[in-house]
């Protein structure tokens, strides 16, 4: 059957275009390849190439027609055994039914478009709604374990070396990781008792060791990539976001990345603007990744551990000030916490703050000095930053009635400001007053030591900020 | 690592023997290897023109690059592989996907953006995967896909397996720093990958000349000892012998190697392309001269190893698949609304 060749799109957006020129002559003869004409728009020129063998049987846009619409057949090919008699009888080019030529308009014609996706349009609701994600409590520690003071270091350390023991699919990689013991001695030991084939020392190249550890979790490895700072992963984030965080959706769930990038990451001291930075709502905004970023060693030891087990990417987030830190961790067996889950620091009635990392050490001080002025305030402790639990804190909200969120991080787009807006959606009526946000200043971290501490938060402004909520200021 | 394969092998890396390596002449193909390479490369031929109209017809959205003049680039690699060997590309990737056996209906299906495709409609032309054929994607950032193929190399070498990792990519991505990252750990490490440039001497609208200073890519390993050869990408002969020549030295454990194939894409970079960079008249000598199918066609037919008439019943069975595929592609159901949140997290 003679087949008709339609007026081609040069993109999607393409609706009209001109035929410029024939090259081709009714009765020439074309193979496939062969340019039969030249269409253009405003944009670009395109070639019309033959699909099939045959012979032009009629022109039926002549060159030099403006406002062709796309799909409007342009001629007729003759095949084999075809006369210019058969012309009438063409068929549109890979429809050989009615259904397919419907479905060839609601993907072709902007003005079908709407048949195509009534739903969006017509009722919001049947967009589906995001899933709700279980996840497990704490495990129970039974009455009379052991609790070990612990550094958050030594933590970090316990929970790799559990897991390579586990697990011969674990290995760490990264600068300094294996001979040096760690730019911060997080992976002291783990070079003598796992070797350099698990213990990898890296050159300083962030971008190409991300990717490479991405692409042997793809080969179902689980890697443990340790930036030395965080701050060096802004060369590598393209691999964070677009390799590991998309890829099992852009696979339709075939192969992922089950990848744990860890390292310290926001202000140390005195390192300046470079080397100063919190990544907890960078990272926070890509759906794909999940994001922890623990306070206590026990969390540190618990989540890492999950996170080099989970099947996903994991970026998590340390501090190099929290690193020298002690704190009691449970001696258990296996000591494995859910990323997912917020934990109740400390109860209290009259205020509620949200914190997370290192801002939990200025939540943790306020609290103590807000005490001695008898205001009890509930801490709460995020440790995921995503997902995040927003639930606990909504929870405590309706019983304290005022929130105050804590970081160290840049104040626009921040988590804080993330909370606030779930919490306003989810329980305005139980708000007595503003939230307020405490963050890090909207500067650049400077060097010198007085402005260095004005950026940061600051014990007495976490206090100043509940007094505010609670109308006690 | 101490672990990855260290035997006897014809290629054995020094640093002398690593400038000594050089192009291989183009092998004998057997009848059969010459059917093969045939029959694959028309396949990924009418594909891609199958989808290019589909693309003209709106069936195809967003970007879709066409692998139109590369064929033999990929059916040659190919032949060179053995079942575990990986392979991973950048965006131009749908003759990749075909080579290594994903069904014309899968990819076609995906191109649609319908449910039954490689990744149910939600990776499109630039991304796509099959864990089953060792195809690691598809990939749409210029360049990402080094680093990712030489973590494949990584992993091999982890496992002391001898799979070796396939890595394609362009003239224009060679111009990327991640690239040399990569270079220099999989020469650091000893990793089995082959870093396959595709030079089709343009990026977009860039050529060779006006983008890189140094033009000729197999040298482009040379600061890290990683040898490499200019082959004609043109000639699936020759990119066969490349291609087992560069397999046996990665898998004997001797490292990387970065084979320049000096191929041609007849086609505009995507579908919107001004094709105001270059002659018409330099694209269709190369189509008249060195086009990869007629070269393979020409052979069959002097060595009378096919007659006209079984040529036509490869052609029409290869036209029946992709005809097939294109039918299935639109007929095919979007994804359900359900998978707008499925296959995020595990």
């Amino acid at each position: 059957m003679p087949i008709e060749i339609l007026m081609p799109a040069l993109s999607p957006t393409m609706e009209e275009g001109n035929l410029a020129k024939w090259l081709k002559n009714e009765g020439d003869k074309v193979v496939a390849g062969d340019v039969i004409a030249e269409i253009e728009t405003d944009k670009a020129t395109m070639e019309v190439e033959a699909v099939d063998e045959g012979t032009i049987g009629k022109i039926l846009i002549a060159a030099g027609t403006e406002g062709v619409k796309v799909n409007t057949p342009i001629a007729v090919l003759l095949e084999e055994g075809e006369s210019a008699d058969d012309v009438g009888k063409a068929s549109k080019p890979a429809k050989s039914s009615d259904e397919p030529e419907q479905a060839a308009d609601a993907a072709g014609g902007k003005d079908k478009q709407a048949t195509e996706e009534p739903s969006a349009k017509k009722d919001g609701a049947s967009v589906p709604a995001a899933p709700n994600t279980d996840v497990a409590a704490d495990p129970d520690i039974p009455a009379g374990t052991e609790m070990v003071p612990t550094t958050v270091r030594e933590a970090l350390r316990d929970a790799m070396a559990e897991e390579m023991r586990r697990d011969d699919n674990v290995f760490i990689m990264g600068e300094e990781v294996a001979e040096y013991q760690g730019a911060y001695k997080i992976t002291q030991g783990l070079l003598q008792e796992f070797g350099d084939r698990r213990v990898v020392d890296t050159p300083i190249t962030e971008h190409g060791f991300a990717g490479v550890g991405v692409g042997a979790a793809m080969a179902g490895l689980k890697p443990i990539v340790e930036f030395m700072t965080f701050n060096f992963a802004m060369q590598a984030i393209d691999h964070l976001v677009n390799s590991a965080a998309k890829t099992l959706y852009m696979a339709g769930g075939q192969m992922g990345a089950p990848i744990v990038f860890r390292g310290p990451n926001g202000a140390a001291a005195r390192v300046g603007a470079q080397h100063s930075q919190c990544y907890a709502a960078w990272y926070g905004h890509i759906p794909g990744l999940k994001v922890v970023m623990p306070y206590t060693a026990a969390d540190a030891k618990g989540l890492l551990k999950a996170a080099i087990r989970d099947p996903n990417p994991v970026v998590f987030l340390e501090n190099e000030i929290l690193y020298g830190q002690t704190f009691d961790v449970p001696k258990m067996n296996d000591f494995v916490l859910p990323i997912g889950k917020a934990r109740v620091h400390k109860t209290g009635k009259d205020a509620t703050i949200v914190s997370f990392g290192i801002g939990m050490t200025y939540a943790v001080k306020a609290a103590e000095q807000l005490a001695g002025e008898g205001v009890d305030v509930e801490i709460i402790d995020l440790r995921t930053i995503r997902p995040i639990d927003i639930d606990t804190v909504v929870e405590s909200v309706k019983k304290t009635n005022r929130l105050v969120t804590v970081e160290e991080g840049f104040p626009q787009s921040s988590v804080g400001e993330h909370v606030a807006s779930q919490v306003m959606q989810r329980a305005f009526d139980h708000l007595d007053a503003p939230i307020i946000t405490v963050a890090g200043k909207d500067v650049p971290m400077p060097y010198a030591a007085n402005l260095e501490k004005l950026a940061l938060p600051s014990v007495a402004e976490v206090v100043e900020a509940v007094k505010a909520v609670t109308y006690k200021a | 690592m101490a672990t990855a394969a260290k035997k006897a092998s014809r290629v054995k890396a020094d640093a002398k023997s690593t400038s000594a390596i050089k192009t291989p002449p183009p092998l004998e193909f057997s009848k059969d290897e010459e059917h093969k390479a045939y029959r694959d490369m028309l396949l990924i031929r009418r594909f891609e023109e199958k989808a290019g109209q589909l693309y003209g017809m709106g069936f195809i959205g967003g970007f879709c690059h066409l692998y139109i003049g590369q064929e033999a680039v990929v059916t040659g690699m190919q032949m060179a592989l053995k079942d575990g060997d990986q392979v991973i590309t950048g965006y131009r990737d749908h003759g990749h996907m075909l080579a290594t056996g994903m069904t014309a209906r899968g990819v076609m299906a995906e191109l649609t953006g319908r449910r039954s495709g490689y990744s149910r409609g939600k990776g499109g032309s630039m991304h796509m995967f099959s864990k089953e054929k060792n195809f690691y994607g598809g990939h749409g950032i210029v360049g990402g896909q080094v680093s990712l193929g030489t973590g494949l190399a990584f992993a091999n070498r982890y496992r002391g397996n001898d799979n070796v990792s396939l890595v394609y990519f362009g003239d224009g991505a060679a111009n990327q720093g991640q690239v040399y990252e990569s270079f220099n750990m999989a020469a650091l490490w000893k990793l089995p990958s082959i870093y396959i440039i595709e030079n089709n001497r343009y990026a977009m609208g860039t050529s060779v000349a006006r983008a890189s200073a140094q033009t000729d890519f197999s040298h482009r390993g040379a600061s890290f000892n990683i040898p490499g050869i200019q082959v004609d990408g043109m000639d699936v002969r020759a990119v066969k012998a490349a291609g087992d020549m560069a397999v046996e030295w990665a898998r004997a454990g001797n490292g990387p190697m970065i084979l320049e194939m000096q191929t041609y894409r007849y086609r505009g970079h995507s579908m919107s392309d001004p094709a105001k960079y270059r002659s018409k008249d330099e694209v269709q000598k190369m189509r008249s001269e060195h086009d990869p199918i007629e070269q393979v066609k020409a052979r069959l037919v002097e060595k009378k190893w096919a007659t006209e008439d079984e040529l036509k019943a490869i052609d029409k069975e290869v036209r029946e698949i992709v005809a097939d595929s294109a039918e299935f592609a639109q007929n095919d159901p979007e994804p359900d609304a359900s998978e707008l949140y499925t296959d995020i997290l595990l």
